[in-house]
């Protein structure tokens, strides 16, 4: 089986400072991967060299076993779907407007449909008409979040099991839509979609990864089970806290509660 | 409360989904463009009661005296009809050229005369007077170089415009508009500094070409405009997915599928055109490119498959109410139509301004 995404010795530089640094891993088709680091560790960057919106300074990326720059933009709309971390609608589009754009120029009943069942799993089904910009935030993320489901199926329908990227997928949403979030993400997964996620909060990267990348000054610091990579250890290293990995089944949590700030000199 | 709004095109949304919208939207606004092009063919310092229209347009013979129809025929078709086409095609290129722009720079303050489009557009056209008659003493360049040299200077502006405003694919609006409003005053001065140095019948052919009057309008420069709407049209399919797109940023639109940069290519290229061809007839006209399209969001929505020829159509519709207005409320002289739509688009500018203030919660 081939890879759904590679990356080689990637490195992405912007004037003098280097925002990643030659990070290499491949993911297999299937996996969730969550993407976890501390503030300014390349974790979005990552994900637009992934996704193919920027190039790599040096090193290669392949998605689907091509590189993802040498792909039309809607060849590759059709492999692997992205919700950013904050997306501003300029008019007054409607909802199910948003979320209809994440279907190209398909028309039809079937679209209707699967643009409905979206607006139903992220619980927006009543406020369809509603001029996205009037929403919360966190009503506003779950749109997009739509948009990107309908993208992403258009693309499966097409060609087979894609890519799913998410840039900080919950950082708006209440604890009721993190949960709706992880549930959507797993029914993804189960039918084969590929996962990849940059979260902030590494007790939701442990539930949305079964595998977990730590980013640290642009280099992979960890790659492994959540079991391996939130331990003290790393957390001590990467992020400069001690004292804040608790165990209990099912797995690793972090306790912001009992950590303290590591002094890293 | 804002948070509770509900979509102002939520009905014409549900209506629309039937087919039956759009159809009703296209009668009403050529139904709309038929009846102001009408009352424009009438009126003026020759009136053609409308009961005596159909005959001096030939649609039917009529009992009237034979020398009332021959001057009939006389004012409409070498006066007001090559008119009344120069003011639809402008108001269409301008209106469609304002809502090309906003989607492109995801603004719906963006206008080609506001952002000093189609001042870039003047000062060339302007410099080409001048500097063609240095060049060539004693000539007068053709009309139509004007459109080229125009949209030319206006692509230039505009490519400008966009290198200044937009950095690792992110388009500043404020920068973008300051950016705009420094070009439109570099152009107005260099404008200014051509009619400075020009002598008197340089003098002349500028200041004439730069009232922007439609009155010059004959059907030889109707042709020269003609193939600029047509363009429109053939192009429009191409880019409306994109513009709608470009609604959620250039990286999103990416994203989902568009290639951006060929987009703003192709927008680029046919708002310069636009602004150009229209500058390069009329002069400066602003306002219509914002008033218009702003309008038809409130009542159709902001997609741009509908927004961009409803667009095309309405500012035909203004255009040649304002040109009518021009030529008559002041008659026999003609107030310039530039500060017809300035007085009526400014203060309308300015509630849109003060309407995105509030949204923004200041």
């Amino acid at each position: 089986m081939s890879p759904a995404l590679e990356a080689e010795a990637v490195s992405v530089r912007a004037g003098a400072s280097m925002l990643l640094d030659r990070v290499t891993f491949t993911v297999m088709p299937g996996e969730t991967v969550a993407i976890v680091g501390p503030n300014g560790a390349g974790k979005s960057t990552l994900l637009r060299v992934l996704s193919g919106e920027i190039a790599p300074s040096a090193g290669a990326v392949r998605l689907k076993g091509r590189e993802p720059r040498s792909c039309r933009p809607a060849a590759l709309a059709s492999k692997r779907a992205v919700l950013s971390q904050h997306v501003a609608v300029a008019f007054p589009f409607s909802v199910a407007d948003v979320v209809r754009m994440g279907a190209g120029d398909r028309r039809g009943s079937a679209l209707d449909a699967l643009v409905d069942a979206a607006l139903v799993e992220v619980d927006l089904d009543s406020m369809r008409d509603r001029i996205i910009g009037t929403l919360s935030g966190g009503e506003q993320q779950r749109a997009h979040l739509a948009r990107v489901l309908v993208q992403l199926a258009c693309g499966e329908a097409d060609h087979g099991p894609g890519v799913l990227m998410l840039d900080e997928p919950t950082s708006n949403l209440d604890l009721c839509h993190q949960l709706d979030l992880l549930a959507i993400v797993g029914r993804r997964n189960e039918r084969g979609t590929t996962v990849l996620a940059v979260v902030h909060d590494l007790n939701l990267a442990t539930l949305v990864g079964r595998r977990i990348l730590a980013l640290d000054h642009g280099r992979l610091a960890g790659d492994g089970p959540a079991g391996a990579i939130v331990t003290d250890d790393m957390l001590g290293r990467v992020f400069g806290v001690g004292d804040a990995v608790n165990r209990v089944p099912p797995g690793p949590f972090v306790l912001p509660q009992l950590a303290k700030r590591l002094d890293r000199g | 409360m804002s948070g509770m709004a509900v979509s102002p095109a939520r009905t014409w949304q549900a209506w629309r989904r039937s087919g039956a919208g759009d159809a009703a939207l296209a009668v009403a606004l050529l139904a709309g463009l038929a009846v102001v092009a009408a009352v424009a063919a009438s009126v003026g310092a020759a009136g053609i009661p409308l009961a005596r229209l159909p005959a001096a347009l030939g649609l039917w013979s009529s009992s009237a005296d034979p020398s009332v129809l021959a001057r009939d025929e006389l004012v409409l078709w070498s006066i007001r009809l090559p008119r009344i086409a120069a003011a639809g095609i402008i108001g269409a290129l301008l209106a469609a050229g304002g809502a090309i722009m906003q989607g492109l720079f995801r603004n719906p303050l963006a206008d080609p005369a506001l952002v000093g489009v189609s001042g870039g557009g003047a000062l060339a056209a302007a410099a080409t007077i001048v500097a063609g008659d240095r060049i060539v003493a004693g000539w007068t360049p053709p009309f139509e170089i004007l459109p080229l040299a125009a949209f030319l200077g206006s692509l230039a502006t505009t490519w400008i415009l966009y290198r200044i405003a937009t950095r690792e694919n992110r388009t500043s609006i404020a920068i973008f508009l300051l950016g705009g409003l420094a070009i439109a005053a570099l152009a107005s001065a260099g404008v200014g500094l051509l009619v400075f140095i020009a002598d008197d019948r340089q003098l002349r052919d500028v200041t004439f070409w730069m009232l922007g009057s439609l009155g010059g309008a004959t059907w030889s420069k109707i042709a020269v405009l003609a193939p600029f709407p047509v363009a429109l049209c053939l192009l429009i399919p191409f880019i409306v997915r994109g513009l709608d797109l470009m609604a959620l940023g250039e990286a999103e639109a990416f994203h989902a599928g568009m290639d951006t940069e060929r987009l703003k290519r192709l927008s680029i290229v046919l708002v310069s055109a636009m602004a150009g061809a229209a500058v390069s007839f009329a002069g400066v006209i602003g306002f219509v490119g914002i008033i218009v399209p702003h309008l038809l969001r409130l009542m159709i929505g902001p997609g741009h498959v509908r927004l961009l020829p409803a667009s095309a159509c309405l500012g035909a519709i203004v255009l040649l109410v304002a040109d009518t207005c021009a030529r008559t409320l002041a008659a026999p002289a003609e107030v310039p139509i530039g500060i017809l739509t300035a007085v009526a688009g400014a203060p309308f500018f300015l509630a849109l301004l003060l309407r995105q203030r509030s949204l923004a919660g200041l």
